[in-house]
């Protein structure tokens, strides 16, 4: 083998990068758990069933914002014909308390930093 | 009809991952990415080493500047370079900015029937928008491997999506690389230079990435795939404890499948320029041969028989016969 002293520190530096993730994670024990949800009390479904807004949340809520700031239309009906009041802060807080058992759990899990919170104040979060 | 027969085996690749994955979820979320893996790993180490077994007979650096002169006339260091330093400057102009591609030129006849050269730099802009993006994109998927992510990977992705369009947040690399890999399909599509000298080789790791591509933009967008699902697949694949989450999609099997198949495919390919751009001797040698004189290793040690030791064999006979000789008197 030709110039073994370039070409091989070369490749196991390669192999070392493109494994990083296995050696890293074995080495810090991550657990591959996904993050749990603290659920409000009481309630079964949110403004649309669950598969539905674990899909399409960041869509319903880009939505309403546009509606209710631009349009000024805050009411919502939802699939069943429900009603509700067109407000993250009063509407979705309201059931959902703590931002940070709930939103930030799965955002940070996945590395999502929606923008909701350069207008709107989080709440402090707890049972009122 | 090449491209056709590239896009038949793109389809089919789909075809099995969406049947596959219906049939039988643990093959294609856990077998199929562990063995791709291992047949990268390994195929790139194994075609490394035998390419590192090749010698070098000569030091052949193609250079486009003025080389190391007089101490009056400037060397271009980065185009005609003299030391391990200047090499590695020039190496880097080319993985990280394609220099050689920038030099591309494209001829054209006048209406006069003149041939000209033209610069053509939309080759290079298409193959450097692809390359980044795609280095972008692999970067952006570290989140689904690491826990907790680190901070360069958001920024990563933060800049990724700084125009914040649509919802979710449009990224710059899905634009560039769909464009990107449309531009660099129809080039030998529809250039009928270019259409002649390709091969389903060439088509098939295209439409390969852009099956990939279109999937993954898919899963964003259309039919939104469960994240906390696939990073959970993710991670457990890294720490060897694989478990199949519920909520895996057709489409996210799809989009593995190929990703799996592109990367086993990488070291039987046309796609091992990933580590032939490193060892290209007419880029990775100084351009020094006037000072330092490069043996080859090929050379075998040849019996000779020198005109000295002849003379010496026959000196009696020579010397006999009146023939005048260089070794005496």
């Amino acid at each position: 083998m030709y110039d073994a002293g370039k070409i091989v520190p070369g490749l196991v530096l390669f192999l070392a990068v493109v494994t990083f993730p296995f050696w890293l994670n074995v080495a810090n024990g991550t657990s591959s758990a996904a993050p749990k949800l603290e659920l409000p009390k009481g309630y079964t479904r949110c403004v649309e069933a669950t598969p539905v807004m674990r899909a399409t949340h960041m869509e319903l809520l880009n939505r309403w914002r546009d509606l209710a700031v631009r349009h000024a239309n805050r009411v919502f009906t939802n699939s069943n014909g429900q009603r509700y009041v067109r407000s993250l802060t009063g509407t979705c807080l309201g059931c959902h308390r703590d931002k940070k058992q709930f939103c930030d759990r799965c955002h940070g899990y996945m590395g999502v930093t929606p923008y909701c919170w350069n207008c709107h104040v989080a709440p402090k979060g707890g049972a009122q | 009809m090449r491209a056709v027969q590239a896009l038949t085996v793109v389809l089919l690749l789909i075809a099995i991952a969406w049947g596959g994955a219906a049939l039988i979820p643990a093959v294609f979320a856990v077998a199929v990415p562990y063995l791709a893996l291992a047949v990268f790993l390994l195929g790139i180490t194994l075609h490394i080493l035998a390419w590192a077994r090749v010698p070098v007979p000569f030091k052949i650096p193609s250079v486009c500047g003025q080389q190391r002169s007089l101490p009056w006339i400037r060397q271009q260091r980065l185009e005609s370079p003299f030391t391990s330093w200047q090499v590695a400057g020039r190496m880097a102009l080319e993985i990280l900015l394609f220099r050689s591609l920038f030099r591309n030129t494209r001829s054209v006849l006048t209406p006069k029937q003149r041939l000209v050269y033209q610069p053509d730099k939309v080759l290079w802009l298409g193959a450097l928008a692809f390359h980044w993006s795609l280095l972008v994109i692999v970067l952006r998927h570290l989140r689904f491997f690491l826990q907790p992510i680190p901070r360069s990977i958001q920024l990563l992705s933060a800049l990724d999506g700084v125009f914040q369009l649509l919802v979710p947040t449009l990224l710059i690399t899905d634009v560039l690389i769909l464009g990107a890999l449309l531009y660099l399909l129809g080039r030998r599509l529809f250039n009928p230079l270019v259409r002649y000298v390709s091969l389903p080789a060439d088509f098939f790791p295209l439409l390969l990435i852009l099956g990939i591509a279109i999937t993954g933009i898919l899963m964003r967008y259309v039919d939104k795939v469960d994240l906390t699902a696939v990073k959970e697949l993710a991670l457990s694949l890294t720490v060897f404890h694989p478990t199949v989450p519920h909520g895996l999609s057709p489409l996210f099997f799809i989009h593995l499948f190929l990703v799996s198949s592109l990367i086993a495919y990488i070291p039987f390919s046309k796609l091992m320029h990933v580590g032939g751009v490193f060892l290209s001797p007419t880029r990775n040698l100084p351009n020094n041969n006037r000072a330092r004189r490069h043996i080859n290793p090929w050379n075998h040690p040849v019996p000779v028989h020198t005109y000295a030791e002849w003379e010496e064999e026959f000196h009696d006979k020579l010397k006999a016969a009146g023939i005048p000789m260089e070794g005496d008197d």
